[in-house]
């Protein structure tokens, strides 16, 4: 199925996609909430704690922590005492996190952690690339990246459904691109409560720290017993994946909008080059692909939404028929010099018989616009890697030689 | 056994380790001496000294590693540490 | 009663985490929930699918027990639960005094009704006795061994209770393993007192300042005679309690059955080190009136 939306005029309103995915948190209430001020993702916890002093946000606390290591810390304890947990952040932050996100996975605790993509330091740079959570990848919570602010909003309540069904019960970190999404103001709706209570059901978990039923949380596991509960985190991220589908077909059902579950495709009926790409880059490739396609050109996308879990199965059917594959990165792996995306669609045609070349694109770091012409430009490199085979594997893109 | 999500443990399940073969002293009560103060139920660092319907003590062999502090602070000397044979 | 703390576990014999566990449980009760950072006492009580614990307990990482701690505690308020659970947090000194400082400073600025207990066994004994910034002067550790050209530890230790006194905490006091009794009193006071309260208890580690076994309590004992550890009770900023010391002993009664400090009896100018130590005593009676 390919994404769809109900456009609901009458329901719309502009507001700034920060406020439309707190306006997403309030809804799916929320019994604590951790915030640490960083740039660009302060806005969702502002308008947070905005909903908390007006009274909005019932059976709910809201903790000011000292520190984003704190801020997730804190979530776990509250999570593991029954709590629907939220709290969002960005770059280093994020990277300040790192710790404790394996531990948030390793425990099987529920939480929704939005994340504003950033660069990372240094140089430091509070602008949009995806450096930050494409380095969080193997922490082992899902990752899913949102394409405009109404996606990046309901994929909150989405996020909550995939988390805290029991044959999953790993943290989700919906990803919007900084400013580019955090920042904008749109035309959109605001998730309705009475549609999110008959979506998302009350978080009901089968553990919790509970002194009538003391058990106990966190223990060690030595290396007779380890291996099973890697195993077992494992096989939650593959449960997950159906999970992710369901989540956003029942989203499309009681809301009306679907982007895609673990992928959305555009233009991709009779391919030959397939840009496969994840976040805010979507729409300019959107634009470039309408234009090329009233020429007659045979250009189309795949959108990658579930970066972790990895989407293999469905992205290798999706890509079976295309001749050139262009993946954008907005990271970069130092010492592989490609990005993320580019290494993982590689890896999952490898061992199949799709032959088709893939070459990637390392676009937009540290916030550097990607106009349609870098897109464009990208493109027509593909249409030569179709005729002459790869020249080049993997590279920057806009780089200004004379600096260098 | 079957791992529960996220290695969730029931309480007080340690109580199946038996750690009394960590044991090189044992301690020995003379009843005589004893007062019945306490003192070496409340200290017991492995909850291995149980009270006895009698007011005395008894300790619980299977938990006691034999550490002595029971009979080092009692204050009557009513404990003493005999080296285990086996 | 049933004991809240269960045999069985990988404590080492005359272990002081294990006094002080259980003694924290027994002021405690059945109606609270522990958070525990990394150390000895996590490890020793939860190997999977073990649990010493009678009441429910959560580890997450070294340094976050206290931000772990404020999370349970602000969930129970948020659902409804927080008038009979109580939520406590025992940790040792390293996560307490050196990397959950920053963790701890946050959950106490803030106002969290917890009660934190560090048991201070003055290093990092469950990597093999190293220094913590609860170390005390001259005690030679793996990171910080006495030597040709040094007596140990070069600093004294930090003043952990007089910091969270600075966060304005309404309850802070001092205990001993020595004092059951006083020890199990206080924690319940703290419990008892609205806010982020703190207990620090001093804790002879068998292992790691090398004693006998049986000599855990008694070794607690000499530090509060010998004035090395004083014990008060600080409510809102004001000294409230102090136990007094009927005869203060020397401070070598408590150095020499130690193997941390074994090096001031054989090294050349050990003697002028012992004075220091003596001093640090001295001044501890002073600050605090000790002696009746």
């Amino acid at each position: 199925m390919i994404s769809t939306r109900k456009i609901a005029k009458e329901k719309m309103k502009v507001v700034e996609g920060s406020y439309a995915v707190a306006h997403a948190v309030k809804v799916c209430r929320p019994n604590v909430i951790s915030a640490y001020p960083i740039t660009p993702q302060t806005h969702i916890v502002e308008d947070l704690s905005q909903f908390m002093a007006d009274g909005e946000i019932p059976n709910c606390e809201y903790i000011n922590v000292e520190s984003e290591f704190s801020a997730i810390s804190a979530l776990v304890g509250a999570s593991a005492a029954g709590a629907r947990t939220y709290s969002a952040t960005t770059s280093q932050g994020l990277e300040l996190m790192h710790e404790v996100l394996f531990n948030v996975s390793g425990m099987r605790l529920p939480m929704v952690m939005t994340v504003a993509n950033r660069a990372v330091s240094a140089p430091i740079n509070i602008w949009n690339d995806q450096q930050d959570s494409i380095s969080q990848r193997d922490t082992g919570w899902i990752q899913m990246h949102a394409e405009d602010p109404q996606e990046a909003a309901d994929m909150v309540a989405q996020s909550y459904r995939i988390s805290e069904d029991r044959d999953v019960l790993l943290p989700v970190m919906p990803c919007m691109d900084a400013f580019v999404l955090s920042h904008v103001y749109e035309p959109l709706v605001l998730l309705e409560q009475d549609l999110v209570e008959e979506y998302l059901p009350p978080f009901e978990p089968e553990f919790v720290l509970d002194p009538k039923n003391p058990r106990t949380f966190g223990a060690f596991a030595d290396p007779s017993i380890y291996t099973e509960f890697r195993y077992l985190q494992a096989k939650a991220m593959d449960k997950a994946l159906l999970k992710i589908e369901e989540a956003a077909n029942e989203f499309n059902e009681v809301f009306g909008r679907y982007y895609g579950g673990l992928i959305d495709e555009y233009e991709k009926e009779d391919a030959e080059i397939v840009i496969v790409a994840m976040g805010s880059i979507i729409g300019t490739v959107k634009d470039v692909i309408d234009k090329l396609r009233s020429k007659g050109e045979k250009v189309g996308l795949l959108k990658v939404r579930s970066f972790r879990p990895f989407p293999i199965e469905a992205i290798r059917k999706n890509l079976k028929d295309a001749k050139v594959i262009v993946a954008l990165d907005k990271n970069i792996s130092m010492g592989l010099n490609e990005g993320a995306l580019c290494t993982e669609i590689k890896a999952c045609l490898y061992n199949t018989d799709i032959n088709a070349p893939v070459i990637g694109f390392m676009i937009g770091h540290g916030g550097r616009d990607v106009p349609p012409s870098t897109i464009n430009y990208i493109i027509d490199q593909a249409r030569n890697v179709m005729s002459l085979g790869i020249t080049v594997e993997s590279q920057f893109t806009d780089v200004k030689e004379e600096m260098i | 056994m079957t791992i529960l999500p996220g290695g969730v443990c029931e309480p007080r399940s340690t109580l199946g380790n038996k750690t009394g073969g960590w044991r090189t002293y044992r301690p020995i009560f003379d009843y005589d001496k004893c007062i019945k103060c306490k003192l070496c139920e409340l200290l017991c660092p492995d909850m291995a000294v149980l009270p006895k319907d009698d007011g005395f003590f008894e300790i619980d062999y299977d938990f006691c590693k034999g550490c002595g502090i029971c009979a080092n602070e009692c204050p009557k000397d009513a404990i003493e540490m005999v080296l285990e044979e086996k | 009663m049933r004991n809240l703390f269960a045999s069985g576990h990988r404590g080492c014999a005359g272990c002081c985490n294990a006094m002080a566990a259980k003694f924290t449980l027994m002021a405690a009760g059945e109606d609270c929930i522990i958070v525990s950072p990394t150390g000895c006492l996590e490890v020793m009580t939860t190997p999977y699918p073990e649990s010493s614990w009678g009441v429910p307990w959560i580890h997450s990482l070294f340094e976050n027990a206290a931000a772990v701690a404020s999370g349970v505690e602000a969930a129970l308020k948020a659902l409804g639960k927080d008038e009979k659970t109580k939520v406590l947090v025992i940790g040792g000194d390293g996560s307490t005094i050196d990397i959950g400082m920053r963790s701890i400073s946050g959950a106490f600025e803030r106002g969290h009704d917890i009660t934190y207990v560090c048991v201070d066994n003055e290093a990092y004994m469950n990597t093999g006795v190293q220094r913590s910034g609860g170390t005390p002067f001259d005690a030679s550790t793996t990171t910080s061994p006495a030597g040709r050209v040094s007596f140990g530890n070069p600093r004294p230790k930090k003043n952990m209770p007089a910091i969270i006194v600075a966060h304005g905490s309404p309850y802070v006091a001092t205990a001993s393993l020595a004092y059951p009794n006083d020890m199990i009193r206080k924690v319940r006071a703290a419990i008892d007192t609205k806010g982020p309260t703190y207990v620090h208890v001093h804790s002879p580690c068998t292992t790691g300042w090398g004693f006998d076994t049986s000599k855990t309590v008694e070794v607690a004992r000499l530090a509060f005679e010998t004035a090395m550890w004083p014990l008060y009770e600080i409510e809102n900023g004001r000294m409230t309690k102090v136990n007094k010391i009927k005869e203060q002993k020397p401070v070598e009664e408590y150095l020499r059955i130690q193997r941390r400090f074994k090096h001031l009896f054989t090294m050349e100018g050990g003697d002028e080190e012992i004075k220091k130590i003596q001093h640090i005593a001295d001044q501890n009676v002073l600050e605090f009136g000790l002696i009746e």
